[in-house]
């Protein structure tokens, strides 16, 4: 997955010497975004003492933002048409509450239950699309209906209980890792060369080769784009970055093949991710929504239906939210009617840190992606250096504030 | 009478414009003046130059108001000399009552807390000055156009008014109101309140006016006095009178059969339900040939385009749409496409172009499925439609992934025709197509507009501009108050003609 999609924005060859300083600024945000993220990894790498990069934090890392990620899919693409969606916390409770009932309370299979869930995340989803794709009630007042309707009725499903254990098989979405396809003796030789206990053998497979994928994907876009005379960065930029993110693609999964391999969660972030990039960058239903946040009016008459790609979108926010909602049921082995509270807040700051505009038509998802984990870090790494709650929602506070100003400094700049 | 208000020699420019060449208007202590001109002469430009909304310094020339000059730096400034404009677009706000309008800005309070009693009593006094039979509660988004109208002049009249400006006063209203709202004016005459009204109704303008003069071009052409008589078609002849500034390029081919046939269109307007916006209008279009359809701002010729363009106007559509003799389904802009009929927007800024886009994504909008294979976009051969329409249309940028925003007015309406012609249309409708681009692009785009009747394809030129129109145009049909009055062929149309008809209703 390439960071930073430059293709929409390139710029001619124009052969002077100042390019990489000029390509850099008119893409401050996203390289920004990239070294903002660098930056906090190795502050806090640096002041907890190597904690933070440790296999076990690592693993801690993917599995707290898993249900995060997974909602700013969904958020960046109602950002995008113009909208915003508050009720996906307790959407996601919600969700989880229902597993937990059907689960453990009506013993139904985990296959139907995961079904009926994300049946229903859909529903819901048509239910709040529907008043405002079709009825122009403005989405921040119908989910903020929603938010408060489906934090009741997790209170009513549970009646004021927790929920759990799941069954085995459901705790595994979210807390189990993909097992070692490699005989066992293969990784310990491994292991013995790298000296350490233990080394899963397909995670550091599919780190590089995930790795060789994305530099292949990057040098034939490159390719394409020389070939229809447009070139998006300049080579050396080009190298650093594709250095940067294989190395720390590289770094990440041996860390993980040290402990105890890759989690099922990270497999399913990967490939939800790559999903929606391309479905968000490469498809005609993913330019329409582009289109819809960007100027609604030229859009409808542009022959686009509008009232139903709004629709889809809080279709697809449900899907996800249910998605989210069972990923943090089986985490935490539990369902809780506080399950989910005000995490629509933190999906929303992910989304606007990774640069998208409150205004619509703006945005990407890995910068989503990006700015999801750049929150998630932020939190993990100020609980290990033990700073409290008090302290670290204000300095959230601040970095949304930062970026957001930092969006509107460099638009204000070029125009 | 002595002179109120005289303007000597205003000069306003705008980058690459001349809006007002050396424009001198006097005006009478207790007359009625009426100023007259085409859309776009520069009428509405001199009003805000009085006023204050072009403040002092940004134009030359001189403003002498009660025998002193004055240098106006907003309206507020204007405003308390006694100069109060009333807009074509009423300044009033929907949800608030008359009487908390007519005193919005001027509460009736003391130390902020409002006096509703005072406020109420005043506003009835001045709904009476005025004639309004309502009270002064009554929420202004429940009364309709003319009533609002006189609110606004009861407005006007609390704040002490010396000189009342009326900006094309009865462009919305019905006969009948726009009957009171004249004999309103001189009514205030009498009262010694001094009235500058711009109009295109030369019927009204002979009813109310004392004094008229003709602006056209930016610049005077006339000052007539009513006791010598006003003739009609004197003023005419001076609003149109103008050698020929634009050129227009040849057209060699003759037009075939009937293309687009509209029949018995009718129209309402989507919020006020009882008004008629569209009243039976039929009209066909040729293959190759370019049809204009003249009028003035407000008479429909917008909303008879978008509500035959997807219904994207309106409620209580009927009438029927063929091509090719096939009836053709136009209830949503999609299936409008798909009949092959495209519509160029007015206002392309806000209806046409997704601005901080690139021409490349603008340019493939309105057919992505062109470019795209069981739904996923071929981002090269999207770049190479691009590149195809910007040499075909000479867009001017160096590279397809330019922000639309950063291009020039011409070049942005290029590729607004990009989009459509991407569509390949059969039948175009170009709303406006030259408004605020510069001569050499209008030059190009009139170019582009007989190329695609060369090929067959039957173009629908709304316009403002009668030069352009009959320039360009084979057949010209004229609309007034939502009907299409006339059917003018090339060779009967001339801008005293179109004019006439439609000054004349």
């Amino acid at each position: 997955m390439a960071l930073v999609q430059g293709e929409d924005t390139a710029e001619r060859t124009s052969g002077s010497g100042k390019r990489v300083g000029e390509y850099l600024a008119s893409h401050l945000r996203e390289y920004g975004l990239l070294f903002a993220l660098i930056a906090i990894m190795l502050f806090f790498q640096i002041v907890t003492d190597g904690t933070l990069l440790s296999a076990v934090n690592i693993t801690n890392l993917l599995l707290q933002n898993s249900y995060i990620v997974i909602m700013a899919l969904g958020m960046l693409v109602v950002i995008v048409s113009g909208n915003i969606d508050l009720s996906v916390g307790s959407v996601m409770g919600f969700i989880g509450a229902l597993a937990a009932v059907m689960m453990v309370h009506l013993h139904q299979p985990m296959i139907v239950a995961v079904a009926v869930c994300l049946i229903v995340g859909g529903l819901i989803g048509a239910a709040q699309g529907y008043w405002i794709a079709y009825w122009r009630i403005p989405s921040f007042i119908v989910t903020l209906a929603g938010m408060l309707v489906f934090r009741g009725l997790s209170l009513w499903l549970l009646e004021g209980q927790s929920v759990g254990p799941f069954p085995r098989e459901f705790q595994v979405i979210a807390n189990g890792f993909v097992p070692d396809v490699f005989p066992a003796g293969f990784g310990k030789s491994l292991a013995g060369l790298f000296d350490v206990r233990n080394v899963n053998v397909l995670a550091l497979l599919v780190g590089a080769v995930a790795a060789a994928a994305l530099i292949w994907i990057g040098m034939r876009q490159r390719a394409r784009n020389r070939a229809y005379g447009v070139l998006d960065e300049p080579r050396g930029l080009f190298v650093a970055r594709n250095a940067i993110v294989t190395a720390a693609l590289i770094f990440i999964t041996y860390k993980l093949s040290t402990f105890r391999g890759l989690p099922n969660v990270l497999i399913t972030m990967a490939v939800l991710t790559m999903v929606y990039a391309f479905l968000t960058q490469n498809t005609v239903i993913g330019r329409r929504v582009y289109a819809l946040g960007g100027n609604s009016k030229a859009a409808k008459l542009s022959g686009i239906k509008t009232e139903r790609l709004t629709f889809l979108a809080f279709v697809n926010m449900g899907v996800l939210a249910a998605a989210a909602g069972m990923v943090f049921a089986a985490r935490l082995n539990t369902a809780t009617p506080k399950a989910g509270f005000a995490l629509e807040l933190d999906v929303i700051a992910a989304v606007f840190i990774g640069g998208a505009s409150m205004s619509g038509g703006v945005g990407t998802i890995v910068g989503a992606v990006v700015g999801a984990f750049l929150m998630g870090v932020l939190n993990n790494g100020m609980s290990i250096m033990g700073i409290g709650i008090d302290y670290q929602q204000m300095i959230k506070g601040l970095v949304l504030l930062a970026a957001v100003v930092f969006d509107v400094y460099n638009k204000q700049k070029q125009s | 009478m002595s002179t109120l208000l005289e303007m000597r020699d205003i000069t306003k420019e705008f980058p690459g414009v001349r809006a007002l060449d050396r424009v001198s208007v006097s005006v009478r202590q207790g007359e009625i003046h009426a100023i007259c001109g085409e859309n776009g002469a520069g009428k509405s430009t001199l009003m805000k130059v009085l006023s204050g909304i072009y403040p002092a310094g940004s134009y030359d020339g001189e403003i002498i108001f009660e025998d002193e000059p004055v240098a106006f730096r907003d309206i507020r400034d204007s405003e308390d000399r006694g100069i109060i404009i009333i807009h074509q677009e009423l300044a009033l706000i929907p949800q608030l009552s008359i009487a908390e309008n007519i005193f919005l800005g001027n509460e009736r309070a003391n130390r902020g807390v409002i006096d509703w009693h005072e406020t109420n009593k005043r506003t009835e006094a001045l709904l009476a000055k005025v004639g309004l039979k309502e009270p002064p509660t009554t929420k202004v988004d429940s009364i309709g156009v003319g009533k609002q109208q006189l609110v606004e002049i009861a407005k006007a009249l609390s704040k002490d008014v010396k000189l009342l400006i009326l900006d094309e006063p009865t462009a919305a209203l019905q006969e009948s109101d726009s009957r009171k709202l004249l004999d309103l004016m001189l009514e205030l005459q009498s009262h010694g309140v001094t009235c500058i009204i711009i109009s295109h109704k030369l019927g009204e303008v002979r009813y109310v006016a004392d004094t008229v003069t003709v602006i056209r071009d930016g610049t005077t052409i006339s000052t007539l006095d009513a006791s010598e008589g006003l003739s009609e078609n004197r003023i005419v002849r001076d609003m149109v009178g103008r050698d020929m500034t634009h050129r227009f390029p040849e057209r060699t081919h003759q037009p075939g059969e009937v293309l687009m046939e509209v029949e018995g269109w009718n129209v309402w307007h989507p919020e006020h339900t009882e008004r008629q916006v569209i009243k039976n209008a039929s009209f066909k279009v040729r293959k190759g040939e370019v049809v204009g359809i003249a009028g003035l701002m407000g008479s429909g010729r917008t909303e008879l385009a978008m509500s035959i363009f997807g219904h994207s106007y309106g409620r209580n559509i009927s009438g029927a749409v063929s091509i090719g003799g096939k009836p053709i389904d136009v209830s949503s802009a999609d299936r409008a496409i798909d009949a092959g009929i495209s519509y160029v927007t007015e206002d392309r800024k806000s209806l046409g172009l997704v601005l901080d886009e690139t021409i490349r994504f603008n340019t493939t909008l309105a057919n992505l499925e062109g470019v795209a294979s069981a739904g996923v976009l071929d981002r090269n051969e999207e770049t190479r439609v691009a590149e195809k329409f910007r040499d075909a249309l000479n867009i001017r940028t160096p590279t397809v992934f330019q922000k639309v925003v950063n291009l020039s007015g011409g070049n942005q309406q290029k590729v607004v025709l990009a989009k459509w012609l991407n569509t390949t249309p059969q039948v175009l409708i170009l709303d406006e197509p030259t408004r605020g681009i510069d001569v050499g692009a209008k030059y190009e785009i009139y170019t582009i507009i007989n190329d695609l009747a060369a090929q067959g394809k039957g173009v629908v030129m709304i316009s403002s501009e009668m030069p352009e129109l009959i320039g360009m145009c084979d057949r010209i049909y004229v609309m007034n108050e939502g009907k299409l009055v006339a059917d003018l062929s090339a060779a009967e149309a001339s801008q005293e003609r179109i004019m006439s008809l439609i000054v004349n209703e």
